[in-house]
This record gives C-alpha cells, structure tokens and sequence, in this order.
C-alpha cells in the first residue's frame, strides 16, 4: 500500500481489567471505504477515539495522513473529520447555526465547504431554521455529517452513522457515502449491520477488542470453511431443534426465511450433505422443506469466526 | 367494542394527535395470544406513540385498544400488571447487580420473596447464565444484559411483552439466541409484540404489520407481504412501503 491514509500497529488499549484493543492491525489505503464491523463493545469507538487523537494508546504505533496519533496530534485533528456514535450536535441550535459553528471551530466557513456538502446540505436546507434537537432521526445523521465534512477533511471517520436509523434512511445515507468516496475521501465507517458491511471496498471483523478478518467483503465470505446450505420448512422451530440433533450438524442459524446449515464432513460433495440433509429432515414432522446451496456471506463467516456455541433452550 | 375473542392485542380505529399532527391515524389489527407480532415502521411513522398507548402510558384521542383483555384507557393498571416491556434505552439498572435488579423488578410486580428466588433459579439456568449473580450489570457484556433484561421482563409472567428494538447493536450470535428466547416464551403462550430495524429478523415474526405516516400500511405474515408487494425480501417491501411516503419529510 503506497499511500497509507491510516497505519495501525499492534494497538493495545486497556482499561483498568478490560482489554478494549488487544494487538489490532491494519491499514487504510487512500481513497478507500473501509468498514469496522462488530457488535457494541468489540473496540470501535475506542479505537475511533484513538485515530482521532482523543485518546492515547497504552502500546502500538498509529499513524494518520501520515502523522503520529500521540506526539503529532495537532497537526492530525484539523484534517480529519468524526461523526461520534451518539448525536454530538447543539440540541438548541438551528441546523444552521450548528453548521457555521463547526465551520468557524476549523476556521472556515459553510460558503467554503459548500459544495463538498452540497448533495446532503440540500436534503436539510428546507429545515435549516429548525433547531437541531427537534429534526427526525434521518436528519440529525445528514446533519451530522454535513457539521463533519464543513472543514473539507481528508479523512471522514462514522462511528454508527446509521444505528437506530430506519432501513429506508440508511440506504440513503450509504448512497450519500458512496459519492463521497467517488470523490476520492477516504472514509472508515463502523456499522453493526453486515448489509452495510457489504458495500465497503474492504471491511475488518471486530469483536472482543480483536480484528478477527480484514478482507474484500465478498472474500470475507469465502473464509467460511464448509460448504453452507439454506434449509427452508415448517414450523420453524421444530426444523431447527430438528437440524440440532442431526448427527452431522456443524452450524444451524436462523437467516431471514431460511436456517444456515453446514455439515462436519466439509470434504465430502456438497450434493451429496444436501441430499442426506433433506433426507434426515424428511424423517422429521416437517412440511415443504428445501435444502439448496448457498454462497456464505459476511454474517456467516463473522459467527463461524466468533466460534461460540449456540444456545440450546428445552 | 369487539373484543376480538382469544386475542391478546385489540386496536380499534385507534388514533393519536398532537395539536395538528396525527401520529396514530385510526390503526385497527389483532395480534393472537401466543403470536409473535413484529411492528415496523420507518422512524417518525409512529411505531413509539402506538407502543405508548398501547403500554397505557398515552391516552388515545380516538377509537379503542386493549391489552390482555383489559382496556387502555380505563383500566390501566390491570394493563400494566399484565405486560412486560424492555428496549436497548431500558432495561436494567447499571450499578445494581443482576440479582438486586431481579428482586427489584420481581417486587415491582408484588412477587414473594420465595416466587421470586424460585423464578431467579429457573431463569438463569435456561439463559446459562454464567457470570456471578453478585455481578453488576453494567459488567456484564451487553448481549448477557439484553437476554437478561428480557428474561426479567417476562418474570411475572405477562400475557403480553412489548420489545422495542430489543436486538440493536448485539453481535449476530447474540441476536438469533435472542430470538430463541423470544420463540420459547411464545410457545409458552406469551404474546411477544416486537420492533425491529433488522429486516431480516422481520422474517421470524408469525405476522408483521408496517406503519407508514401514522397509518397501517400492511399486515400480513412475511411470506404473504412478500408475495402482496412482489419482493424477494421483507427488506424490498419495507423500502417501497417507506420511500413511497413522506418523502422529503423532516
């Protein structure tokens, strides 16, 4: 990579008993839509903190557009934007008061960053008189983003831009990502949610304080070890306490309308599992089942990466 | 008012102002006993408000509702006895430990103190609760305080539990041993009402229904939505359910 925007290096950051970033690793090339993707409490916003020069760490070596996060971190803060977690705007202030007051904070003004904000500014112009505290969900992220891109940083860092925000809004908001990075802004989003996830250009795992795979999203997927198979039946529950209990069974997790199957022997052919599948579960009370094969995706490869044992209720 | 005979939600006509804003605008539907009953809806669509009246915490301006047989207008705490409610905003206390706030909660709902150690026992042994009951909760990782906040709000044993996004931001494990735990309380005969931004787990609900500008868009179950709308997935439905109101909205 020639042009590492973000350079991390065995990063470890604890606090008091907790290990909140143990030994993570990787860079962020220019241009790119790099994607954090883990649960609360995997180490997102701790190591966002880091890259932003809020918070120092305890060992490792980071560095962003090039400069160090603890001894170089004036020079870092007024080149990077951040959109933290939680709503960080002024409640009391117009949308476009929050606007200015961002813009002068980097010494500029919302007249000099127009146009990089121009596509999302104009979705909250109309509302631009409304306090900031009383805009919908949607809005307040526009918003939010607007406030972190004033300044024309060469680095925009999301923690969550899009939790708690309907389907509809977050579609929107990742299409507005998208012509962000096609006007070559490097951006590194953490997200929850593996559609999300889909459309970086590269994502890195976390869970635990530890990066479990930095990959291509599609070849995330490839890391899943056995061949996967999508069973569909009713009742549900029956076919999943069913798919327990088969002698051969690797993983059985529910997926939208259809229960991720894999089988311990991943060197046999996939047509045959999937026949002695269908097979077994034709024993069972079950009605309308299909066993097909599937590509594995990103939440796939991340469960099977987490290695925990699933749930078993009587 | 049709009581909806073996039903544990009924909404009739129900609706909600706010001076000049509908946010509730006449919804009716029936969720059975023992259904899970996922209630979407993009944000600002009035999926909250419904959930308020619903909990007997908002007086409807208009039509009916009941709860476990109990109206929500007039009988509000034979309401509130009968339901349990938990969210990622609320659920448990943070600096109490996991008993203290099984105590609390279990004396809240006038458990004895013999129920509510008989109940604690059976509970933490179906979560496999592994953590110590001295712990505090906020210690524990958030997917044991989820399924755990869940469990406490099911120890009186409601008829109805209300869950508003109750998955957000858990790690995907977490979150289909979460809707285990929510297939074996209605098996048990609860009836689980659920909000959800993960459309996939829309999927697991026996029903769904989806608010749109205060108003009931769809209710059907997720194959026959599917079908309605002709979209391969509850996420297509939902999109153009959505996109098709209020665009432009604030």
């Amino acid at each position: 990579m020639t042009t590492a925007v973000v350079s991390a290096a065995s990063v470890v950051k604890r606090f008091g008993t907790v290990t909140a970033l143990n030994d993570v690793s990787f860079n962020v090339a220019s241009g790119e839509l790099f994607g954090l993707v883990g649960p609360d409490g995997a180490g997102k916003t701790t190591l966002f903190r880091i890259l932003t020069t809020l918070l120092v760490p305890d060992a490792g070596l980071v560095t962003v557009l090039g400069r160090d996060v603890v001894r170089e971190f004036w020079e870092i803060r007024s080149r990077v934007g951040y959109m933290p977690g939680r709503f960080a705007l002024y409640a009391d202030l117009s949308v476009e008061e929050n606007l200015a007051f961002f813009a002068s904070v980097f010494g500029t003004s919302i007249a000099d960053g127009r146009d990089l904000i121009e596509p999302i500014y104009r979705q909250i112009e109309p509302f631009r008189d409304r306090r900031a505290g009383a805009l919908s969900g949607g809005m307040k992220q526009k918003l939010a983003l607007c406030c972190a891109l004033v300044h024309r940083p060469e680095l925009l860092l999301l923690d969550e831009p899009t939790t708690g925000v309907d389907a509809v809004s977050r579609r929107e908001f990742w299409d507005l990502l998208a012509t962000l990075r096609s006007s070559g802004l490097t951006i590194i989003a953490a997200t929850p949610y593996m559609d999300e996830a889909a459309r970086c250009d590269r994502i890195a795992l976390i869970q635990g304080g530890r990066l479990l795979a930095i990959d291509a999203p599609v070849d995330v997927g490839r890391r899943f070890p056995r061949p996967l198979f999508a069973v569909r039946g009713t009742p549900r529950a029956s076919m999943l306490q069913a798919l327990r209990a088969y002698p051969h069974i690797a993983s059985a997790y529910p997926f939208g309308d259809s229960v991720h199957v894999s089988d311990v022997r991943s060197d046999a052919p996939p047509a045959q599992l999937a026949s002695e599948l269908a097979a077994y579960l034709g024993t069972a009370a079950l009605i309308d089942v299909h066993v097909t094969q599937v590509d594995p995706g990103i939440e796939d490869a991340f469960m099977e990466l987490m290695g925990e044992p699933t749930l078993a209720l009587s | 008012m049709d009581t909806g005979s073996g039903a544990a939600i009924v909404a009739r006509n129900l609706t909600r102002r706010f001076g000049s804003f509908t946010a509730v605008d006449r919804i009716t539907f029936d969720v059975k006993a023992g259904e899970v009953f996922g209630f979407l809806g993009a944000n600002g669509a009035g999926k909250t408000t419904a959930i308020r009246i619903l909990t007997g915490l908002l007086a409807p301006s208009d039509g009916d509702a009941s709860v476990a047989g109990f109206d929500v207008r007039t009988q509000i705490e034979q309401v509130r006895a009968r339901i349990g409610y938990m969210s990622q905003r609320f659920s448990l206390y943070e600096d109490l430990t996991v008993r203290e706030n099984i105590q609390l909660y279990g004396g809240i709902y006038g458990l004895s103190d013999a129920e509510i150690s008989e109940r604690r026992g059976v509970m933490l042994a179906e979560l496999r609760f592994t953590p110590p009951v001295t712990s505090l909760v906020h210690s524990l990782p958030l997917g044991w305080k989820q399924k755990l906040a869940f469990s406490v709000a099911l120890l009186h044993r409601p008829a109805v539990v209300f869950l508003d996004e109750p998955t957000g931001g858990v790690d995907p494990i977490t979150r289909r041993q979460f809707w285990e735990l929510i297939y074996h309380a209605a098996a048990r005969g609860t009836t689980v009402f659920v909000t959800t931004h993960y459309l996939d787990e829309a999927e697991y609900c026996d029903r769904l229904s989806i608010m749109v500008d205060g108003r009931l868009a769809a209710l059907g179950t997720p194959a026959a939505l599917k079908a309605e709308f002709h979209a391969a997935t509850l996420d297509d439905v939902f999109v153009r359910l959505a996109r098709s109101a209020a665009a432009g909205a604030a």
